[in-house]
């Protein structure tokens, strides 16, 4: 296999136990770069500890995670030293959360929080830190005006794009998301989500998005996993999942949406 | 005079040893900061207990100290400390910046060149930079291992797009021999530069915070900056009212209730050394 089509992330038989309660047990999947995977499945059916264990946040039971660097040498993530998965953390990847309080910091400008990976980079220059960060505004349809204004000013939707942005400013490869429109309303939601799309096929990046509104998968992902009690029991093509599920609870799943 | 009751400089030699292992320990590792069991002082914290503690166990009987709290003398801080190690350590005490060997400051650097016969020990009230950025110890701790500095320029970053330039005037955060960021304690930021290539020792003791670290002779002390807005060393631009000094740092005295003030060296020792030489000249 040659090197560009080598997957980007390898999870291979990855299983959390909390003392004796599962977590998730067994994932294996590759994601090749510019794929995005849908994880999908109830609350408690293991979706964040799956992205926890992928983000290197939580250590697995078993199994391992392995990611392709820039410099195309794909090692596991478990044995890079605590310096490098910073780096690789505020560089190569990006982490959005639900709740936009926990990836931003809410009393610092709008301007600081999409500057300060550059800085962490040694970026030293005040006025071109500044400048990307009115360009990624722009990009995430904020007002540069409002560059000084900390997020704690700002609505659900409008942090929530600016947590996008200081994500994607040093230009990662891969996005973890966790539930990135939940808490949203619907309107900010197909907002949010049409940006989304459009920056990751833009940018070529591959994400790893966890959620439960099957809609959000439909709309952003190429592949779908449906978790259920902690291990995966379906997953393929998202188009294919979501008009033909094979399992009962994946069927169950989709005839519970409720039609617009 | 002496009080019999207490060992010399108050402290019992056993705590002494721990304060000097750990003097070591940061002269060693430059701006790094090294905890140590800071001891209860007859002082309440802030007032000096960490530098207190640090004099305390490299004072010697031969040591002649001066004690500065903004520069001056002749406050109560001053006057206070250095009354209380002519009294438990019986040295001889000064005023003069050539004559001493230890001088402990509440935080302003004398404008007199220190040489290498000298120790200057600061007294610190918050001795980690990144505190009010991240405020929990385990993470802080981390980001010094891995020199994750980040966010120190996030700091200031927020200083120019508030204000239009870097508004940080004291405390201002210094990298020490290109390694460790460190808080040269509340000194106005025109003292910074002193700090850098110093022919004289320089610990800093945080009593309350429990933390001490240093600066060895002749190492590199630079204040973080950005390259489009470098670091100034600001200073009121005034002349002394007193010694007619335009080059040093200046406190505001307010004169009556009419508006009345005027601008006199912080520095008391330097003003009148010079007020003294302009007479005889």
């Amino acid at each position: 296999m040659s090197a560009p089509d080598a997957p980007l992330l390898l999870a291979e038989g990855l299983t959390k136990y909390y003392g004796r309660q599962l977590g998730c047990r067994d994932v294996s999947f590759s994601l090749y770069p510019g794929e995005v995977l849908a994880v999908v499945g109830e609350s408690g059916s293991g979706k964040t500890t799956l992205l926890q264990l992928l983000s290197t946040q939580l250590l697995p039971s078993a199994g391992c995670v392995r990611y392709r660097m820039r410099d195309g040498v794909t090692r596991d993530l478990a044995d890079l030293s605590e310096a490098e998965r910073r780096f690789l953390f505020r560089t190569d990847w990006g982490y959005v959360h639900q709740d936009a309080a926990l990836g931003l910091r809410m009393n610092v400008s709008a301007g600081a929080n999409v500057g300060e990976r550059l800085m962490a980079v040694g970026w030293r220059h005040y006025g071109r830190i500044r400048g990307t960060a009115v360009q990624w505004l722009d990009r995430v349809e904020i007002d540069p005006d409002r560059i000084d204004d900390p997020p704690l000013v700002y609505s659900g939707g409008m942090r929530q794009r600016l947590q996008i942005a200081r994500n994607l400013v040093t230009q990662p490869r891969l996005v973890f998301m966790d539930e990135p429109t939940g808490g949203l309303d619907v309107s900010v939601q197909a907002r949010l989500l049409d940006l989304l799309r459009g920056l990751v096929t833009e940018l070529g990046l591959a994400a790893v998005i966890v959620t439960h509104d099957l809609a959000v998968a439909r709309l952003l992902s190429h592949r779908i996993m449906v978790m259920k009690g902690g291990e995966v029991i379906e997953q393929g093509l998202t188009d294919q999942v979501l008009d033909d599920p094979r399992e009962p609870y994946t069927q169950l799943l989709v005839s519970s949406i409720l039609p617009a | 005079m002496n009080a019999p009751a207490y060992n010399f400089a108050y402290l019992d030699e056993q705590t002494k040893r721990m304060i000097r292992r750990a003097i070591l320990k940061a002269i060693a590792i430059p701006g790094y900061q090294v905890p140590f069991a800071s001891r209860e002082m007859p002082m309440p914290y802030g007032w000096g207990t960490g530098g207190v503690q640090v004099t305390a166990s490299i004072l010697g009987p031969e040591d002649v100290l001066k004690v500065i709290d903004q520069g001056s003398d002749d406050t109560t801080n001053a006057v206070s400390i250095r009354n209380f190690f002519a009294k438990t350590a019986g040295v001889r005490t000064t005023t003069h910046t050539g004559e001493a060997t230890i001088i402990q400051t509440r935080h302003r650097i004398p404008e007199t060149p220190l040489g290498e016969d000298q120790v200057l020990v600061f007294q610190v009230p918050i001795p980690e930079p990144l505190r009010f950025l991240e405020p929990r110890e385990t993470e802080t701790r981390r980001m010094h291992a891995l020199a994750d500095y980040g966010l120190m320029h996030v700091k200031l970053y927020e200083d120019i797009a508030r204000h239009g330039h870097i508004a940080t005037t004291y405390a201002y955060p210094v990298k020490v021999d290109g390694r460790y960021v460190m808080d040269p304690s509340p000194t106005p930021k025109f003292d910074n530069p002193k700090m850098d290539d110093c022919a004289a020792l320089q610990l800093f003791g945080a009593g309350r915070e429990k933390r001490i670290y240093a600066i060895p002779p002749h190492t590199k002390v630079t204040s973080l900056d950005f390259e489009d807005h470098p670091f100034e060393p600001s200073r009121t631009p005034k002349t002394c009212a007193l010694c007619g000094a335009d080059d040093t740092f200046l406190d505001e005295v307010v004169t009556d209730d009419k508006g009345g003030r005027l601008f006199v060296c912080s520095d008391s020792d330097y003003c009148e050394q010079h007020r003294a030489a302009e007479t005889t000249a």
